[in-house]
């Protein structure tokens, strides 16, 4: 435990520099301030009445469409292109280009198409998540190593049962590892999606996005604050899922 | 069970260079029910290209596999394959590794895994069915790979340098094993290792090949009951022979070699 001491007389110090008037607070709250901002958030909402449990609901559900859609579409075709070569080479070249466009560029368009709202917050979330999803499925794939695959194949393995029984969970590391990046990628590009507007008035990046339109840092750290616990708890979910299905690692 | 290699030959297309590697040229080979068959050669010399296309991995150039008179044309459970670098599933508990060619046939998990606690008890491995690869030992992980290929009870079992990865005191151990379960089950075995020891230890006959593009230089009957002395005056002397034979080929160079050699001389000498 004594590794967390560093940790807590950093925050001893900026509750006295906070004190003292040596860092006013308009620019930075002290630790005590923020606490109480989260508890304003979770109290008296921010917009008043719009509660922070609606806010975390609100966005985790943008985010759980956007990510299940990136999965949905990533980790097949990610399977596709470890095990056919053609595919991969034809598709390659129009992942590679699409691939360098942030998702938050898409934002004007996919209001253009989606309009404002859930729909359009989710395709962003996809584009961020597909991605790495769809590539770690894919290298993952290749790394299987071929040895295993004719190893099958002298135990009378067919071409579905070398897919099924060998590709698949010899790719499952690499999958989870693109379902952890993309997940982060998700949670990132669902607060910045946030910032440039929601039509429900609900959602963490709004929510901050509101705090700082009425001059309240005490609540714009601590919204950035439940945001980095809550990646933490849901990466912490993802490994715990991960070392469940995979005991051997 | 019969096996027979006619005219076995095999060359490889090196697309870099546009060039062709002849790998195996002309190989006759019969091989008969019971029978533990070596096959010795420099490295490099196309051994295991031979193993891999008699399990029907890959497809020979000239010539065909003959299986009890059927050519073998892909993989099938009648041959099995035993690889150097023990080819286990690491995501698989040590029983589902060797349960994996029954699961494949659609059998039932509590059948199968009647069957595979039978090896685990044949090969002594009872305590460990719930381990990973990972965990294991080098000589259990290739005695779990020994036992994934015979649970499917192949006709002929193919072992590719099995115990080349293992200290000299486990690969001693796993060769006395193999002698026992060859006792206990009477498989056909071909096997193939750049140990000459190792072949006049276990072998009922032993294939001398010379070097690339690999032929049969010599063949060896090893007519002494088991279990052997290593140390036998009999031994010795198939020993001796057969490392000079290999001596003699890795000390005359194939024409390919020179040209290589004059090339890089060449080169040298320009820079």
């Amino acid at each position: 435990m004594w590794r967390y001491l560093p940790v807590l007389l950093l925050l001893c110090l900026w509750e006295v520099l906070c004190l003292l008037g040596t860092v006013p607070n308009y620019v930075l709250p002290s630790p005590v301030e923020i606490m109480e901002g989260l508890g304003a958030l979770l109290t008296t909402g921010m917009p008043p009445g719009r509660l922070l449990h609606n806010h975390i609901l609100y966005s985790l559900y943008r985010v759980a469409w956007g990510f299940s859609i990136a999965c949905a579409l990533g980790i097949p075709l990610g399977l596709l292109m470890g095990w056919f070569p053609l595919f991969h080479r034809v598709l390659s070249p129009i992942v590679e280009l699409i691939r360098p466009i942030p998702p938050l560029a898409w934002i004007p368009i996919a209001i253009v198409w989606l309009g404002i709202g859930m729909r359009s917050a989710a395709f962003i979330i996809f584009l961020g998540a597909f991605f790495p999803v769809l590539l770690s499925t894919a290298s993952g794939v290749l790394s299987v190593s071929p040895i295993l695959i004719d190893a099958a194949r002298t135990l009378n393995a067919n071409q579905k049962d070398i897919f099924l029984k060998v590709l698949v969970p010899g790719s499952l590391p690499s999958i989870f590892v693109g379902l952890r990046v993309g997940m982060g990628v998700a949670w990132m590009t669902l607060v910045a999606a946030e910032f440039s507007g929601v039509k429900e008035g609900y959602g963490l990046g709004f929510m901050i996005m509101t705090a700082r339109d009425i001059q309240r840092p005490d609540q714009i750290v601590a919204g950035m604050l439940v945001i980095g616990v809550i990646g933490l708890i849901v990466d912490w979910l993802f490994r715990a899922w991960e070392a469940r299905l995979r005991p051997c690692v | 069970m019969h096996l027979e290699l006619i005219g076995l030959g095999k060359t490889f297309v090196n697309g870099a260079q546009n060039g062709e590697v002849r790998a195996i040229s002309g190989i006759d080979l019969m091989v008969e029910q019971g029978q533990f068959v070596s096959i010795v050669g420099p490295s490099g010399c196309g051994k295991s290209t031979l193993l891999r296309i008699i399990s029907g991995l890959e497809k020979p150039s000239d010539g065909k596999v003959l299986l009890d008179g059927r050519e073998i044309v892909k993989p099938t459970h009648d041959v099995g394959l035993v690889f150097q670098q023990y080819a286990l599933f690491p995501w698989r508990t040590m029983a589902e590794n060797i349960e994996f060619g029954l699961e494949i046939m659609g059998m039932g998990k509590v059948e199968r895994r009647a069957i595979a606690e039978k090896y685990i008890e044949l090969f002594g491995m009872q305590g460990f069915e719930d381990r990973y690869p990972s965990q294991l030992s080098g000589g259990m992980q290739q005695r779990v790979a020994i036992a994934r290929t015979l649970i499917m009870n192949p006709k002929l079992v193919l072992m590719d340098e099995p115990f080349g990865s293992l200290d000299s005191q486990t690969r001693n151990d796993m060769q006395e094993f193999l002698i026992d379960l060859r006792n206990e089950r009477n498989d056909t075995v071909l096997f193939v290792t750049h140990n000459v020891d190792e072949a006049v230890f276990l072998s009922d006959r032993i294939v001398v090949l010379s070097k690339r593009p690999a032929k049969i230089l010599r063949t060896f009957e090893v007519n002494a009951p088991h279990p052997r002395d290593r140390t036998s005056k009999d031994a010795n002397d198939i020993r001796r022979e057969v490392i000079g034979i290999l001596k003699q080929e890795r000390m005359s160079a194939s024409p390919v070699d020179n040209a290589v050699h004059a090339l890089r001389k060449f080169s040298a000498v320009r820079r």
